[in-house]
């Protein structure tokens, strides 16, 4: 794998260009750049057995309580309530799974967190995308206090204005309804943010001079030139948008309920002491937590670079 | 990921327009490749568009309006018009295009953040929220004087310190193994951000069966080191380190992950600079890396600082059911954000609820306050 040469290839890769170098470079390079690497420099040394014993205690710290899930999951309620508690999982996974999928009616639940995370990350990529183009690569007066602006909107924890957001929703009618959990999420600071570092380094002047040029208009250029620039950080932002649309509780919890619920409240059902089955409630957090894992098994990879370019330039 | 595919699409369908030049390279690859930008040009000049605008593109600074795109040439009026339209995109979209988050930002959070205020100087009940009754400073005042609110306001601050301090600790040491060169280092960072992809529901009940009294695996692994069982919903400093362990679980890994990107942006010469002076690794550790990640540790403290003011997921369902809402039979692991949900959706004083919302508010204006004071001290003792 050359991820594995990412740290050397990046060593004096400026701020934010990170992934984009790192996604360019390939074995050779790396190889060539190990030449010149400096003995007793910090961070190039190879990681020793130390190392590695304490990276994998970290894994396992992060995986275990995820696969004792499926362990537990997967035996039954005497066997999970036993000590010492089950290692290997058992027999029963798919009929827990079935029953937890009725009891907790995830079934409902799944398609709401589906809609609710799609809308929410489609309409944060396009508009965010906008934004950070307009912020990027745009001028017109204020923006830079603008920016500014949205910056300083991340320090605003939107769950203080529940109360009166929560009498806004019953005013218009969206009590218990997916627009009251949507529309508040619409497009986030951060990701305006994001596409701002983004296409200001991806995206040259020349570019957007020469649509210009060319009289195609702001919004021709936005779709023509940036969109199929920004796809590679559009696909990054829409998953971090998902995962946190989906796993998002505070809110969710207090306007929606069982009857019309997202995941995560859905879940609180199961910890609420209506179901006594250790495992049965076991095989709900599961299901939970599937489809994400599932997103993580498959692009893992570019959500962690997707996190960490945004680190870099935040 | 429609999107995509209508962008694709509709890149597709100028192979023939004015900005087919354009597709050649950026369109055709995902990847944005800077150093393909220079032929773009050329084949504008070649193609024997508008020769005028040549010069219009060259200022570095590349004002935009300067550029009126020169129409077929069929009439004064119509250049005009277009020329005037031009000007109104170019004046007009940037804001257009910024103006959705700014509308969303403001409708659903900052008028329900000053709406709050205004709210918590009245008497409102959750069944009749229309009717608002005019109390002055009474919701503050019995808030002052609730032990509840003060219990609270002490458990959200141990419950953050607990959770926040090994949390970031923890995440800079898995940052900088992680900064070694590494076999398997995507394996290692994916682990390391799963736990960020549970929710909070499914990783408050696994820790709560983990963290149970009579069958846990905390307790059976405590006992074959010779320790009771601790009852860790009833002990208060119990319950409040296993609710620090979820969220410690759930954001360590994140946080690993800034700091691993902030530290692979560190120009490497200044570590040459450190090891040529005889600097040890830890040494180097202390005086290149801490330094050079700051700006980012200051970021992660913030992120977290507000995220313990907020918690609420976590010790509701650790609390399984109703004892969730009040954070405990004694109330010993109530976070503020509990309490503004007893208050307003199980006590249904909605009121008093924006007053607790408004009261968090202040806790972090003043935290940021503080936090601002300590760096100045500091920076000045440095």
């Amino acid at each position: 794998m050359t991820t594995d040469s990412i740290p050397v290839q990046t060593a004096d890769a400026p701020p934010g260009t990170v992934q984009k170098k790192a996604r360019k470079s390939t074995a050779p390079g790396g190889r060539s750049r190990q030449l010149f690497r400096h003995p007793g420099a910090g961070r190039q040394h190879h990681a020793g057995p130390v190392a590695y014993i304490l990276l994998g205690i970290a894994a396992l710290f992060s995986l275990f309580p995820l696969y004792w899930t499926m362990v537990a999951a997967s035996t039954d309620n005497t066997r999970v309530t036993q000590t010492p508690p089950p290692f290997l999982p058992g027999p029963h996974l798919l009929e827990n799974l079935g029953k937890a999928w009725q009891d907790a009616a995830l079934g409902k639940a799944m398609l709401n967190s589906l809609i609710v995370a799609g809308v929410i990350a489609l309409s944060t990529v396009l508009f965010a995308t906008l934004a950070g183009f307009a912020f990027a690569k745009l001028r017109f007066k204020g923006r830079n206090i603008l920016l500014m602006l949205v910056i300083g909107t991340m320090l605003v924890p939107p769950q203080l204005g529940v109360v009166p957001l929560f009498m806004m929703m019953t005013e218009l009618g969206w009590g218990q309804q997916l627009p009251a959990v949507i529309f508040p999420t619409l497009v986030s600071a951060v990701g305006v943010f994001f596409m701002r570092q983004y296409l200001s380094e991806a995206l040259p002047d020349e570019l957007v001079e020469a649509g210009r040029v060319d009289g195609a208009h702001s919004l021709r250029i936005f779709w023509s030139i940036v969109l199929p620039i920004a796809r590679p950080p559009m696909a990054v932002l829409f998953m971090i948008t998902f995962v946190h649309a989906w796993n998002d509780f505070f809110w969710p919890f207090i306007v929606l309920d069982m009857s019309n619920p997202t995941v995560p409240v859905a879940l609180t059902q199961l910890s609420a002491g209506y179901i006594r089955d250790q495992s049965l409630i076991m095989a709900g957090a599961l299901l939970g937590t599937l489809p994400l894992l599932a997103m993580f098994i498959v692009f893992g990879r570019q959500i962690v670079g997707g996190i960490m370019q945004g680190a870099v330039k935040g | 990921m429609e999107d995509h595919g209508q962008a694709h699409r509709e890149g597709r369908r100028l192979t023939s327009g004015p900005l087919a030049h354009l597709r050649s390279s950026p369109a055709s690859h995902a990847r944005p490749q800077v150093g393909r930008r220079a032929p773009a040009l050329p084949v504008t000049l070649q193609e024997g568009r508008l020769p005028v605008a040549i010069s219009t593109s060259t200022p570095p600074d590349g004002a935009p309006d300067a550029a009126p795109p020169a129409g077929s040439g069929s009439g004064a009026e119509r250049q005009r018009r277009s020329t005037l339209l031009h000007r109104l995109d170019v004046r007009g979209a940037p804001y257009a295009f910024i103006a959705p988050f700014f509308v969303v930002f403001a409708a659903f959070s900052f008028y329900p953040l000053v709406y709050t205020s205004w709210i918590s100087l009245h008497r409102v009940e959750l069944s009749t929220l229309n009717l608002m009754e005019w109390v002055g400073f009474d919701n503050y005042t019995a808030l002052w004087d609730d032990d509840r609110f003060w219990n609270a306001l002490l458990n959200t601050f141990t419950i953050g310190v607990l959770s926040t301090v090994p949390q970031l600790l923890m995440a800079l040491g898995l940052a900088h193994l992680l900064n070694y060169q590494l076999r398997g280092s995507t394996f290692f960072r994916v682990a390391a951000l799963t736990p960020y992809a549970t929710s909070v529901g499914a990783a408050a009940l696994v820790f709560t069966m983990l963290f149970e009294r009579d069958f846990g695996m905390i307790n059976w692994m405590l006992s074959l080191v010779g320790i009771d069982n601790i009852d860790f919903e009833n002990n208060k400093w119990a319950a409040q380190t296993a609710i620090s362990t979820i969220v410690i679980w759930r954001w360590t890994g994140y946080n690993a992950l800034l700091y691993l990107a902030a530290m692979q942006a560190i120009p490497r010469d200044r570590y040459e600079a450190a090891a040529i002076d005889g600097a040890s690794r830890w040494q180097q550790f202390l005086k290149v890396t801490i330094p050079g990640i700051r700006s980012t540790i200051v970021f992660t403290i913030v992120l977290s600082t507000i995220g313990a003011t907020q918690l609420f997921g976590e010790p509701l369902i650790f609390g399984q059911g109703p004892n969730g809402i009040t954070g405990g039979a004694d109330n010993q692991y109530q976070t503020l954000g509990l309490l503004l949900y007893e208050e307003g959706w199980k006590n249904y004083q909605m009121g008093r609820a924006a007053t607790v919302a408004w009261a968090m508010f202040l806790l972090l204006i003043v935290l940021f306050v503080v936090q601002r004071v300590v760096k100045r001290v500091l920076a000045r003792r440095a």
